[in-house]
């Protein structure tokens, strides 16, 4: 309900005046800049996290359009859901993965941003000018007695079999999904004593190691805490004589021990 | 104001994303593009909507984000049972397929 | 050129009106199938049906498969029985029903029906074609009784017989070009029935390769006719010839196409030499197939076509002496062999030519060549069976010289072989006498020294005929005993089943009686008359009867007394002599005079090396090129390929590319 008044509020506005206008020109360009911010970033969360403004942007322009039902859903399905799946599966994948933006292909680079250049300026420049001149009916008609009966009334009559196959769609995409992240077993469970095992034969320290910052390796009461690192080398943990397999580039001897123990 | 700005607007976020797809080789970096790319063509639709005075347009858009979110899962699917098995997510590491 | 009179041909002057070229003056008809003869169709689809079943249900139709064909046969042969005593019933004008089956070929204005016409001439075959094939069928129960394959044998026996009747119940020349191709597939199938006899498997490729010379002939004839005439009917056909609408030379080349596909099917000169060597298949199929059916329907597509022939002496004149000719080379190379199936084989070829003899002398001949194939076709049938029982008995030996003595062993055999081979060298009263006599009589009287020519190689030919058939008898059933029940060939000869005899019975009493019953009071001459003419009126002999019936006879006693004086009364040699102790003729003889070695020397080798420059021509020329584009079209896409990264990204990068062609090409069409 609130939600409706604030959509009516806020097409009044943008419609009556000039409003529109000034938020298509606040908002296209953050978009586009968004949006190219999302294809240089080096780091994918980055990338994701510019991508959700320019979803958001989009969301606000489908409201300015009388699309209140859609730049909600947009919002609340993009850059809600769909976007903290890509942020789950890169988290999963290992944020740690930037990309090298070194081209590996000879001409690949090039090749596509002349193309991209050649695409967009036939897009914008001829057909943008054809179009130019258009006016637009409105949807004022269209929507009378509210934007979102008026779709539901267009899904469940015209396009009512579109919507029970999109549906079909949504179930076996999920269905599709379970069964490819699926993981096989190959062996038996692992039991207690076998996980005991593996960790012995690894080698490395047998016990929890400490969280972060925690510089004791041994946690026993007779052995003496070392003391911080030496200034010239402050990620590394003092007791250098520790033959624990710990990664020595890594900012996190302990995490990294941790890890090597699994 | 003429809505034709929507449409250049879409017309260039749709390059840069499709660029984007060229130029980048991290597979859910690619994704992301593609679905800049989906959301481009949807604000053509509203659009169109809109310039038609009938919500059919809107009706498009809304399916196509079902359709996208579909293909979202099943994409990052595919992608996570790649990564477990090449320790890669670069689609260039993807090129058995070839001559 | 034409004697008889234009109304010989029936005609009714409400002719129904027919699409074609010619207004016709005189147009037959033919009454529609009505009553008991709307179930025309059931002669085909019995058999037909047989055939189906037997060779779509597999093995599970192993058990019973031979006795439903059998049965099918047997009630194809009842309903031929039906229809023909519904024919008798009718008057002699109304004898001729035709039912229309379905529209066949219906391309504007070449209009063909699959109809099927019952008319005096098709309701003897018809009644010849069941009968005959229903006592092989039975015979054969028996004969092929431990043959692992006889299902199969039996449906193709059946499919034959459906073909044979397809051929002479068609009502138009095209459904019989159907049978007339479905017969010689079946000939082809039942041939290399053992096909891993490499014999077998030759022989009927041969008598494919033969038949698809005289097939050309008659694909070529029924096309003449649809070029002139306008359709392929009889009755449209046989109305525009007897009109005079079709010109002579046209004629004559409809005719003599016509007498090349005869010839192919029938084994004439020159082609015969696929039919003695046909004889590796199967007994039965010999009998019922390559000598009492299917080898005739040469001279039912004559005497079918009688209209055309009648009307063109040139091509008659040809088709006699083909038949005098035939009749000669067939005695002569029957007196040399010595395996009993290639005897009886020229028989055949050499009584074939005595019906060609009688259908080329033109009205006065047809009934009587027809009445000698049905006298034929029981006598010849039963001389098949006899010898298959024969050989039945001697373990699948062919050679007469390993026989001898074998009639007390044989008694029925004995008894049905005799009958049948006195009957075909002409013993009065029995059917071979009344029927060949006939023929000599009327060569003769066709007068001038043409005729005196004719009729002297037709009685010389029976002379032989009496000759070697003697000679056959004789040395299998007579003399010494030249074959042993002990050591390593040991044979036990013994009386064949009552299975394969009792259809040799019913054959033997057709043989004996069926010439007097079709000659005396001209019974099937004036039954055959509204279809082929009345034969040449009496009274007009070139010689008397009784006395040519005389000299008949008496040449025949020769050939008798010196085949009796040969073989019965000095011993039989139990090894054939070799070629340099025998004289030149009987060399020729044993080397089927020559007709293979012409036959290779004439056209298979200028026909493969033809082919070898054809091949030559075709790897340099069509292969060259064709390899050529391949290669360039290799080599291409050996190129091509290397686009294929397998980087996602590149081909991203062309579908962008397309992208871009695809809306600039849009923008200059519609913006631009």
């Amino acid at each position: 309900m609130n939600a409706a008044i604030l959509v009516q509020a806020a097409g009044e506005f943008t419609r009556t005046s000039g409003g529109e206008a000034a938020t298509f020109w606040v908002l296209a360009p953050v978009a586009v800049l968004a949006a190219l911010g999302m294809v240089l970033a080096r780091s994918a969360v980055h990338g994701a996290l510019l991508l959700v403004v320019n979803l958001f942007c989009l969301a606000v322009f489908y409201l300015l359009q009388d699309a209140p039902f859609l730049g909600f859903v947009q919002i609340i399905v993009y850059t809600g859901a769909i976007m903290v799946l890509f942020l789950f599966v890169l988290m999963l994948v290992g944020v740690d993965s930037a990309d090298s933006l070194v081209e590996t292909l000879r001409g690949q680079r090039m090749a596509a941003i002349v193309l991209g250049a050649g695409f967009a300026g036939l897009l914008v420049f001829p057909i943008g000018g054809v179009i130019s001149g258009t006016k637009a009916a409105g949807l004022a008609a269209a929507n009378n007695g509210g934007n979102i009966q008026a779709i539901a009334r267009l899904l469940f009559t015209d396009y009512v079999f579109a919507f029970e196959i999109v549906s079909a769609l949504l179930i076996i995409a999920a269905v599709g999904a379970m069964i490819l992240a699926h993981r096989e077993r190959a062996g038996g469970k692992i039991t207690q004593k076998e996980m005991l095992r593996r960790r012995f034969a690894a080698g490395g320290p047998v016990t929890p190691v400490p969280g972060p910052g925690v510089y004791a390796r041994p946690q026993a009461a007779d052995v003496t805490p070392a003391l911080p690192p030496a200034s010239d080398d402050p990620g590394h943990p003092g007791d250098s004589g520790d033959s624990a397999g710990g990664d020595a580039d890594s900012p996190h001897p302990v995490g990294a021990g941790k890890g090597a123990a699994r | 104001m003429n809505p034709a700005n929507y449409l250049i607007l879409s017309a260039l976020l749709f390059t840069i994303g499709a660029v984007g797809v060229l130029l980048r080789r991290n597979a859910i970096v690619v994704f992301m593009c593609v679905e800049l790319m989906l959301n481009a063509a949807n604000l053509t639709l509203v659009t169109f909507s809109r310039i038609n005075g009938t919500l059919d347009g809107q009706i498009i858009a809304f399916f196509v984000m079902v359709v996208a979110a579909a293909e979202v899962v099943i994409g990052l699917a595919v992608i996570l049972t790649i990564f477990r098995t090449r320790r890669s997510a670069s689609v260039d590491d993807v090129n058995l397929l070839k001559y | 050129m034409s004697t008889v009179p234009m109304s010989r041909v029936p005609t009714h002057p409400a002719a129904v009106p027919m699409v074609t070229r010619y207004a016709m003056p005189h147009e037959p008809h033919y009454a529609s199938a009505t009553g008991i003869f709307s179930v025309m169709w059931l002669l085909l689809v019995l058999p037909l049906a047989g055939a189906a079943i037997l060779l779509l249900g597999g093995r599970r139709t192993n058990r019973w498969g031979h006795l439903l064909a059998t049965a099918a046969a047997a009630t194809s042969f009842v309903v031929a029985l039906l229809l023909f005593f519904a024919l008798l019933g009718r008057s002699g004008d109304d004898r001729a029903v035709s039912q229309h089956l379905f529209s066949w070929i219906p391309v504007n204005s070449f209009q063909v029906d699959a109809g099927l016409l019952f008319d005096q001439l098709s309701a003897l075959f018809v009644l010849l074609i069941t009968g005959v094939g229903t006592l092989i069928h039975v015979y054969s129960i028996g004969y092929m009784a431990h043959d692992p394959a006889r299902r199969k044998f039996f449906a193709y026996m059946n499919l034959f017989l459906a073909s044979m009747l397809l051929l002479v119940l068609g009502d138009n020349f095209l459904v019989l070009y159907a049978g007339w191709e479905l017969v010689g597939l079946s000939s082809y199938l039942l041939i290399k029935f053992w096909e891993d006899r490499p014999a077998a498997a030759t022989a009927a490729n041969k008598a494919f390769y033969m038949n698809r010379v005289g097939d050309v002939g008659l694909a070529l004839a029924v096309m003449f006719m649809f070029a002139t005439v306008g359709s392929t009917n009889f009755d449209t056909v046989f109305g525009a010839a007897a009109a005079g609408v079709i010109g002579y030379g046209t004629l004559t080349a409809i005719a003599l196409l016509l007498l090349l596909g005869a010839c192919g099917k029938s084994g004439q000169f020159p082609l015969q030499a696929w039919l003695p060597d046909a004889m590796e298949g199967p007994t039965p199929i010999s009998a019922l197939i390559h000598a009492a059916t299917m080898v005739t329907a040469g001279v039912y597509l004559i005497a079918r076509a009688n209209p055309i022939f009648t009307e063109t002496q040139a091509a008659r004149t040809v088709v006699v002496i083909i038949g005098a000719g035939t009749i000669l080379i067939g005695c002569v190379i029957g007196c040399a062999y010595d395996d009993i199936k290639k005897v009886l084989a020229y028989s055949t070829v050499s009584q074939i030519g005595y019906m060609f003899l009688a259908v080329g002398l033109g009205p006065a001949g047809y009934a009587l060549g027809i009445m000698h194939l049905l006298a034929h076709g029981f006598f010849k049938a039963g001389l098949f069976l006899g010898a298959g029982s024969v050989i039945h008995a001697m373990n699948d030996e062919q050679d007469m010289r390993k026989y001898g003595a074998l009639w007390r062993l044989m008694p029925v055999t004995w008894a049905t072989f005799g009958i049948c081979y006195l009957a075909i060298i002409g013993f009065p009263p029995l059917s071979g006498f009344f029927t060949k006599d006939k023929i000599i009589e009327a060569a003769f009287d066709k007068g001038g020294t043409s005729g005196y020519l004719l009729g002297s190689a037709a009685l010389l030919g029976a002379g032989i005929t009496a000759f070697y058939m003697t000679r056959l008898f004789l040395m299998t059933f007579h003399g010494e005993r030249r074959w042993s029940d002990k050591g390593p060939r040991a044979v036990h000869p013994h009386e064949s089943p009552r299975v394969m005899t009792g259809p040799m019975i019913p054959l033997a009493i057709g043989a004996a009686v069926a010439g007097g019953l079709f000659v005396l009071g001209g019974s099937v001459q004036n039954w055959l008359a509204p279809v082929v003419g009345e034969s040449a009126e009496e009274g007009v002999h070139t010689m008397s009867p009784v006395v040519l019936t005389a000299l008949t006879l008496l040449v025949a006693a020769g050939g008798f007394a010196g085949a009796y004086l040969r073989y019965q009364l000095r011993p039989v040699e139990a090894v054939a002599p070799p070629d340099a102790e025998v004289g030149l003729v009987t060399v020729a003889a044993r080397h089927d005079l020559y007709a293979n070695t012409f036959n290779e020397a004439v056209f298979m080798r200028p026909g493969q090396y033809a082919t070898r420059f054809l091949v030559w021509l075709d790897t340099v020329g069509v292969d060259g090129a064709v390899r050529g584009s391949a290669a360039a079209v290799g080599g291409l896409s050996g190129r091509l390929r290397r686009t294929q990264t397998g980087f996602v990204r590149s081909y991203a990068l062309s579908m962008l590319g397309g992208a871009v062609l695809v809306v600039g090409a849009l923008y200059l069409v519609k913006v631009g």
